[in-house]
């Protein structure tokens, strides 16, 4: 993302010195040095007021006991020391981490084959591409409803079809593990496709002479994939990662839905995720200042998460030397 | 030797051209992901247009029923949902804030990319860093902001926000800077023409692309919001993916009802892809759309 700092056209020359003239190239500096600000401010104004000022205060917040009712008193950090020992937080991290994961690692995997896949001369690709993004373009709510049914404890049609295989009628919303493996699913199935577009783009900038000369030297295809293909995708898929990231520990509308609506991510709280932990303080329980200390831990650790996958995704892609 | 080694070559290269050709195996597994796709999205359907009976056959229903009116007519007679008036919330809602994004987006792209002014790389970092901060920080303190404001229940507090994103507008700095000669400009400029005129007659037009990709992005973005909606919004102005979560905590027995909300809900972003779906692509091929 550089920055080209190319110098702007040149304006209007001096004008020779009649009246009539000197008014109209006085209005056209003054629309030269004024317009830029002009046209740049609505996004700042916005963010001033709806973006910034929301981000301090929320850190204003929650320094302070602030409830619905009654006034707020400053407490300094003592909101965010209450919640490195409030159990309650830290399953909520737990949960968004292991849905996280379990999301995220086999969908990069996926995407990677699909985008392989993609990455081939074929007839009608953009059908194919169309088809591989579809689910992109359904509601979020359409989407956790319909998983939320097909994941049904009774009737669903995943235990249907488990059946066969002999596992008989999984409670999907009562435990941990198949809870978190139900949303990671419904996350999966929405954007696979989507990384799977972004990596076929990243692929098709990759010189198809480094394959040819991979071949004459004898290497095999899944041998080019992973010495070719992978190491020069690095920055693909760090952006990836990184988006996934960001979205995936937000993860808030689909275990929301899967659990009828519930704040709490179940009577055990097993999907409860960060953003609906911070939810239901705010929003249920009226603590404005505990629910911003949660919003700031939030911010924090995706900084943090991203910073790691960064290094780790840097490491692991670069290949042995 | 050295043809020996030439041929090898010359017979690798000509298989390497033909290892670019999609295999059997490789529409077999595109087939295959794109069935994966397409089936929860068909089931919904399938189940709309069924009765409460489906729901405990056994195997599944696989095949559309006759029921779909039916469902549709409970659906907009549900009283707890208000599904028209949130159909029509979301739909003014995502149209002004699309227009409003691309319209103030394109402005201060143009300016960043080819106007010259004091400042001008710190404002777009600024604007850069906007990009990384995750949405759900602010809700708090933007929830007490609607407040103060007398705005929540109202419609306004899911638009004005959002009427213009540091990422729309950088995507806009980053094609202008590109699609927009500044030959074309400065002939402008010399025909006498004032900088609103330039932007509006010479490089909005070049803006067009990327503006239809920011504004089908945009609309679909603010289509499926949820969680400030959920927030800031009563249960009887809602907005429609709010209005599928009060069918879903209220009525989750009633499948049929649901899904004929969720068959509604997606329509309308499934007719904005089928018109548009290559734009789309390209627009997420360029690298330039995060969703």
């Amino acid at each position: 993302m550089a920055l080209d700092v190319r110098p702007a056209p040149p304006g209007a020359r001096a004008a020779p010195p009649s009246r009539r003239r000197r008014w109209r190239s006085r209005l056209s500096r003054l629309d030269m040095s004024l317009s830029p600000y002009l046209y740049i401010s609505p996004f700042y104004l916005l963010f001033l007021v709806f973006g910034l000022f929301p981000l301090g205060y929320t850190f204003w917040v929650s320094l302070n006991h602030w409830e619905i009712i009654g006034g707020h008193e400053f407490i300094g950090l003592r909101n965010y020391e209450r919640l490195l020992t409030d159990d309650q937080f830290w399953n909520a991290v737990g949960n968004t981490f292991a849905i996280f994961l379990i999301a995220t690692i086999p969908q990069l995997v996926l995407a990677l084959l699909l985008a392989n896949a993609l990455n081939r001369k074929m007839r009608a690709p953009t059908l194919f591409r169309m088809g591989v993004l579809l689910p992109l373009v359904t509601s979020v709510a359409a989407v956790a409803i319909v998983f939320t049914q097909i994941f049904g404890r009774d009737y669903g049609m995943a235990n249907w079809f488990l059946h066969f295989f002999g596992v008989h009628s999984v409670d999907w919303q009562a435990n941990k593990w198949s809870s978190w493996l139900a949303i990671a699913t419904m996350v999966d199935w929405r954007w696979t496709g989507y990384n799977a577009l972004i990596f076929l783009a990243g692929m098709q900038a990759i010189p198809r002479s480094l394959y040819e000369a991979a071949a004459i030297d004898g290497a095999s295809r899944m041998k080019q994939f992973w010495r070719i293909t992978v190491p020069l995708l690095r920055p693909t898929i760090v952006f990836v990662t990184i988006i996934s990231t960001i979205g995936g520990l937000q993860l808030f509308t689909e275990p929301l839905l899967f659990n009828n609506g519930y704040m709490n991510g179940g009577s055990l709280r097993q999907s409860q995720t960060v953003a609906m932990y911070m939810f239901e303080n705010a929003f249920q329980r009226f603590q404005y200042g505990y629910g911003s200390a949660v919003a700031w831990m939030l911010f924090l650790l995706i900084l943090v998460f991203s910073l790691f996958n960064f290094l780790i995704i840097r490491r692991l892609a670069g290949g042995e030397k | 030797m050295r043809t020996v080694i030439a041929r090898r070559a010359q017979r690798a290269v000509a298989g390497s051209a033909r290892l670019w050709q999609a295999s059997p195996l490789t529409y077999v597994v595109l087939i295959f992901g794109i069935a994966l796709s397409a089936f929860p999205l068909y089931w919904m359907f399938v189940v709309a247009t069924r009765t409460n009976d489906v729901v405990g056959a056994v195997p599944p229903p696989f095949v559309a029923g006759q029921h779909l009116g039916e469902n549709m007519n409970r659906l907009f007679d549900n009283e707890q949902a208000h599904f028209a008036k949130a159909l029509v919330n979301s739909a003014i809602a995502s149209a002004v804030v699309a227009f409003s994004t691309v319209f103030f987006s394109s402005l201060a792209g143009f300016a960043f990319a080819k106007l010259r002014f004091r400042g001008r790389n710190a404002l777009l970092l600024v604007i850069v860093a906007t990009m990384m901060v995750p949405v759900q920080m602010g809700i708090i303190p933007l929830y007490m902001v609607m407040v103060h404001l007398h705005w929540t229940g109202k419609l306004q507090a899911v638009i004005v926000p959002f009427l213009v994103t540091g990422f729309g507008v950088f995507m806009m700095r980053q094609y202008a800077s590109q699609a927009v000669p500044d030959e074309l400009i400065e002939a402008a400029r010399v025909d006498g023409a004032s900088t609103f005129r330039i932007f509006w007659s010479v490089v909005l037009p070049a803006l067009r692309p990327a503006a239809s990709v920011l504004a089908l992005f945009t609309f679909m973005q603010t289509w499926n919001e949820f969680i400030w909606p959920r927030a800031v919004l009563n249960p009887d102005n809602p907005t429609v993916q709010y209005s599928l979560a009060l069918l879903n905590s209220a009525y989750f027995n009633d499948y049929t009802l649901m899904f004929a909300g969720t068959v509604v809900a997606t329509v309308p972003l499934f007719i904005v892809f089928v018109v548009f779906g290559r734009q789309i692509i390209g627009g997420i091929m360029e690298g330039a759309v995060k969703a």
